[in-house]
């Protein structure tokens, strides 16, 4: 099952304003790209070489948080009530 | 704005058996969560364990939306093709009776919060709790971006990823080798599909859990719990192994659905939610301060979790903790001192209770379970050795302990299966 299928079944309340910001001029000079590995909805992928970041899909775990060591990604929660709202968990 | 006795961060566990402690006591309490609803943000595997729900809600078995009573419990060392398990079934009393449940956050939390409410707290929820309101050094009370509300004194629950320890001088952010990320479907099955498969009736349940090739050898397992018309199915893995081996959690749990021992358990079911949420599991080592002045944190928000590699437990430390909390407040209240001396209290009750005491037995586990042969060279090597045990080929048969020593080759050596053996009866 891909990714994008699983997240559509889950309920979130997108916010319009983003609440994790990736500092794309720092991941130019990261070679191990650890947040690719980080994340279990998949938000980082590698597109020609550069990492791109969406915020739609986050689950909210924290765990690109303690991956990446330059200091690029801004971390934030959405503000509440916004974001994903599990219906089992 | 009105100053309440206490104000509770998250309305999970810890922060629902702290607030539903103080509230009943008479204290003003005000509880806030970031969710849309209480159990919004929140995930896990599922089996509560141990008398400390009844303790503090005694009619939980008529009221709390329990999914199953764990009666079977199945441990699994996996390889890429097979599968070994020891499978414990108990019955003892009737199924109401047993220690551990199969619960889901959503109904658990609410739930729970319903009866924090009914007590008497305030809950608000969808409201993020962004920072302090300082007097001095002491914490006196919360900010919700620009909105302030006072308190005598601030119980933070707000879990695995809390950003408030740091701000509150309790700790410095978790470490990637501490924490564990854990990922999980539910997957829809009709009622008697499930119990025919897993071999239950009525409210009976079963926890699986895994170890071995369900994390590609990495330290962690994987599990599937039954609830009443789904199942619970994850991988938890060790985040720092994610990281150095680039490995992906979302792609060990698609793998982990396909191994062949799994896939006929889960056939024609519906995945209906994937969510994911991190644990930190370094026990008493990545402990914060307990308390300081105007402040307690109790819960995944001060690595109260136990892990022996065979269990997981979490929530029900959490609240064990927040009845602590909660009875430490209550006894600063009656004396109306609130200061980080007063609050000491909250240490001492959490010593005499099961929460430091299980924390300090197993304090050994976490560093016994990174040892890498776990989930490589023993799932190998006992699965290796059973296939040498049943196979048969037309050839003499060799006795079993030659069969056990043929095994062992190439993977395993006497000397670190002894030194492992005495580990883990220091650590287990
Ligand atoms: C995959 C997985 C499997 C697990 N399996 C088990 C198991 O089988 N058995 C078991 O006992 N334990 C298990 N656990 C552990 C258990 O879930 C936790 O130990 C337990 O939930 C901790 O309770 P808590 O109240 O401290 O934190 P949480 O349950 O995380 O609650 C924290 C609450 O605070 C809220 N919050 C966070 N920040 C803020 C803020 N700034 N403002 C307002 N609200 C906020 C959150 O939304 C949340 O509701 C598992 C965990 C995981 C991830
Ligand atoms: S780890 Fe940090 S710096 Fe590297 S690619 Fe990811 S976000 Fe960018
Ligand atoms: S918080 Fe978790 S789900 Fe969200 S982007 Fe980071 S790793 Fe991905």
């Amino acid at each position: 099952m891909k990714i994008e299928d699983k997240l559509s079944l889950n309920k979130f309340d997108i916010d319009r304003e983003v609440h994790i910001r990736v500092d794309e001029e720092k991941c130019k000079e990261c070679r191990l790209k650890p947040c690719l590995y980080a994340c279990p909805a998949e938000c980082y992928v590698e597109r020609g070489g550069r990492v791109v970041f969406s915020y739609e899909g986050c689950l909210e775990c924290g765990s690109c948080r303690f991956s990446c060591k330059k200091g690029a990604i801004d971390w934030v929660n959405p503000r509440g009530g916004f974001g994903i709202s599990y219906q089992f968990g | 704005m009105e100053k309440f006795d206490a104000i509770v961060v998250g309305a999970g566990p810890a922060g629902c058996a702290a607030a539903y402690t103080m509230a009943k006591a008479g204290l003003t309490v005000l509880v806030l969560e970031r969710g849309k609803y209480t159990g919004a943000k929140n995930m896990w595997g599922g089996a509560f364990f141990g008398p400390v729900m009844g303790e503090i809600f005694p009619e939980f078995r008529k009221e709390a939306p329990v999914e199953r009573f764990i009666n079977r419990h199945i441990i699994s060392f996996m390889t890429k093709e097979d599968c070994l398990s020891i499978d414990f079934k108990s019955y003892h009393g009737d199924e109401g009776s047993s220690p551990g449940f199969i619960m889901l956050r959503a109904k658990f939390d609410r739930w729970m919060s319903t009866k924090v409410e009914q007590a008497g707290a305030i809950l608000a929820t969808g409201l993020e709790v962004t920072d302090f309101i300082f007097d001095g050094s002491r914490v006196a009370g919360v900010k919700v971006g620009t909105e302030e509300f006072p308190g005598n004194v601030v119980i933070l629950t707000d879990g695995a990823n809390s950003l408030l320890a740091k701000k509150a001088g309790l700790r410095d952010d978790y470490k990637a080798p501490d924490l564990k990320q854990g990922v999980k479907e539910i997957i829809k099955l009709p009622r008697e599909v499930i119990e025919d498969r897993f071999g239950v009736s009525g409210s009976e349940g079963v926890v699986m859990e895994f170890v071995g090739a369900c994390t590609k050898g990495l330290p962690g397992g994987g599990f599937i719990y039954t609830n009443q018309e789904s199942l619970s199915v994850g991988v938890v893995v060790q985040l720092s192994a994610l990281l150095e081996n680039n490995v992906k959690a979302s792609d060990l749990i698609e793998d982990f659905k396909e191994h062949p021992s799994v896939r006929p358990l889960i056939r024609n079911g519906e995945t209906v939610e994937y969510s994911a949420h991190l644990i930190p599991v370094s026990g008493v080592a990545m402990m914060p301060r307990l308390y300081s002045g105007g402040i307690l944190v109790a819960g995944d928000a001060a690595a109260m979790v136990l892990g022996t590699g065979l269990i997981l437990e979490g929530a029900n430390l959490a609240m064990a903790a927040g009845i602590a909390a909660g009875n430490t407040v209550i006894g600063a209240k009656a004396l109306n001192d609130f200061s980080a001396l007063a609050l000491s209290q909250y240490e001492s009750l959490l010593k005499e209770s099961f929460v430091m005491k299980d924390l300090q037995t197993f304090r050994r586990a976490p560093h016994f379970l990174e040892n890498p042969r776990i989930y490589n060279d023993y799932p190998e090597w006992t699965c290796a050795m059973m296939r040498g045990i049943f196979n048969s080929t037309g050839k003499a048969r060799r006795n079993i302990l030659e069969v056990v020593k043929e095994s062992m080759k190439g993977k395993i050596g006497l000397m670190q299966l002894v030194g492992d053996t005495l580990k883990a009866r220091k650590a287990i």
